[in-house]
C-alpha cells in the first residue's frame, strides 16, 4: 500500500474503535498481538465450507459414516478433526425427495464456523433473517432455487443451542465420482439450505 | 452459485472471501481471543452481540460487532469508553 504513504486512508470511526480497543487489550497484556494474528491466519486458511463439503461427501459415500453424522452431528464431524467455538452442538438435517431443510439465525449470525467458516453478508442480512422465516418457498425462489410445492421446508432459526448442517441429497449421475470429486460438487449455499445440488 | 443477495463475492476456493476488510477480522479475532484468555463460554459475547443487532438491525454486520466487543471490554472493567477514545488513531497505519 505504498500508494497510501503520503496520503493516509481515511480510517472509518468503527474500524478506529476497533484498533483502540486492540492497543489497549494488548498494552495491558491481555492479548497478544501474535495470538490475534493466529486466528485470523486460521479463520482464513482453515475455516471454510470446503470443510463441510468433505463432511457431505463421506455421509454420501459411506452409509455408517452417514448415519453416526445423523446421530451425533458434533462427533462425526470431529472425525475430520473440524471442531471449536461455534461448532460444539452440530446437528446434521438430511434433504430428502420429501423435505428440503433450510437454516438461519433470527436473533445474530449463528453459524458453524468449523465446517462452513464465516457465514455471507446475505444470511446476517434483516432481509434473510425475518423472510426466511415467514415466506422461505418465496425468499429461495428469489435467490434462484425452487422447491416444488409438494416438498415440504422446514426451518431451523440456529438461535437455541444448536448449529445446523444441512445434508443436501447428492445429485443423479455422480454414482461413479470419488469421495474427493463428490466435495468439489458441494457448494457452501446447499449446506445452508439456500441452493438444491 | 445462486444466492441473489450476495453483494459480497470476491471468490475464494468453494466459498468467497471472509472479510471486507482487515479491520473486521481483527475484530472477530479480538473477541475470540478474549473469551478464551478469560475462560468465558461464547455466548458471553453472543448475547452482547444479538443485543446489539436488536438495538439497530439495519446497522452494518461488523459496527455492531465491534459495539459488542466494545461493551464487554468496558463491562469487564479492562478499559473505559474515555481511554478508548484516547488510543483510536485518525489515521491508518501503513501496512
Amino acid at each position: 500500500m505504498t500508494a497510501d504513504h503520503h496520503h493516509p486512508a481515511e480510517l472509518a470511526p468503527v474500524e478506529a474503535r476497533v484498533a483502540a480497543i486492540e492497543s489497549v487489550l494488548v498494552e495491558k497484556g491481555v492479548l497478544d498481538l501474535d495470538v490475534l494474528d493466529g486466528i485470523v491466519q486460521h479463520f482464513e486458511d482453515n475455516l471454510g465450507p470446503m470443510n463441510g463439503a468433505r463432511v457431505v461427501a463421506r455421509a454420501w459415500s459411506d452409509p455408517d459414516y452417514k448415519q453416526r453424522l445423523l446421530a451425533d452431528g458434533t462427533a462425526a464431524i470431529a472425525e475430520f478433526g473440524f471442531q471449536g467455538p461455534e461448532g460444539e452442538f452440530m446437528v446434521v438435517l438430511e434433504n430428502t425427495p420429501q423435505v428440503h431443510n433450510l437454516v438461519v439465525c433470527t436473533l445474530c449470525s449463528c453459524y458453524p464456523w468449523p465446517t462452513l467458516g464465516l457465514p455471507p453478508k446475505w444470511y446476517k442480512a434483516p432481509a434473510y433473517r425475518s423472510r426466511a422465516i415467514r415466506e422461505p418457498r418465496a425468499l429461495l425462489a428469489e435467490m434462484g432455487t425452487d422447491i416444488p410445492d409438494d416438498v415440504e421446508i422446514r426451518v431451523w432459526d440456529s438461535s437455541a443451542e444448536a448449529r445446523y448442517l444441512v445434508l443436501p441429497m447428492r445429485p443423479d449421475g455422480t454414482e461413479d465420482m470419488s469421495e474427493e470429486q463428490l466435495a468439489g460438487i458441494v457448494t457452501r449455499d446447499s449446506m445452508i439450505g439456500v441452493q438444491r445440488l | 452459485m445462486t444466492s441473489g443477495l450476495d453483494d459480497a463475492s470476491l471468490p475464494r476456493d468453494n466459498g468467497e472471501l471472509v472479510f471486507e476488510a482487515p479491520w473486521q477480522a481483527r475484530a472477530l479475532a479480538i473477541a475470540v481471543a478474549l473469551v478464551d484468555k478469560l475462560g468465558l463460554p461464547w455466548d458471553a459475547f453472543r448475547h452482547r452481540l444479538m443485543a446489539e443487532i436488536a438495538k439497530d438491525p439495519e446497522r452494518p454486520y461488523y459496527e455492531s460487532w465491534s459495539a459488542a466487543l466494545e461493551s464487554m471490554v468496558v463491562d469487564l472493567k479492562l478499559t473505559t469508553s474515555a481511554a478508548l477514545d484516547a488510543a483510536s488513531p485518525t489515521e491508518r497505519e501503513p501496512l
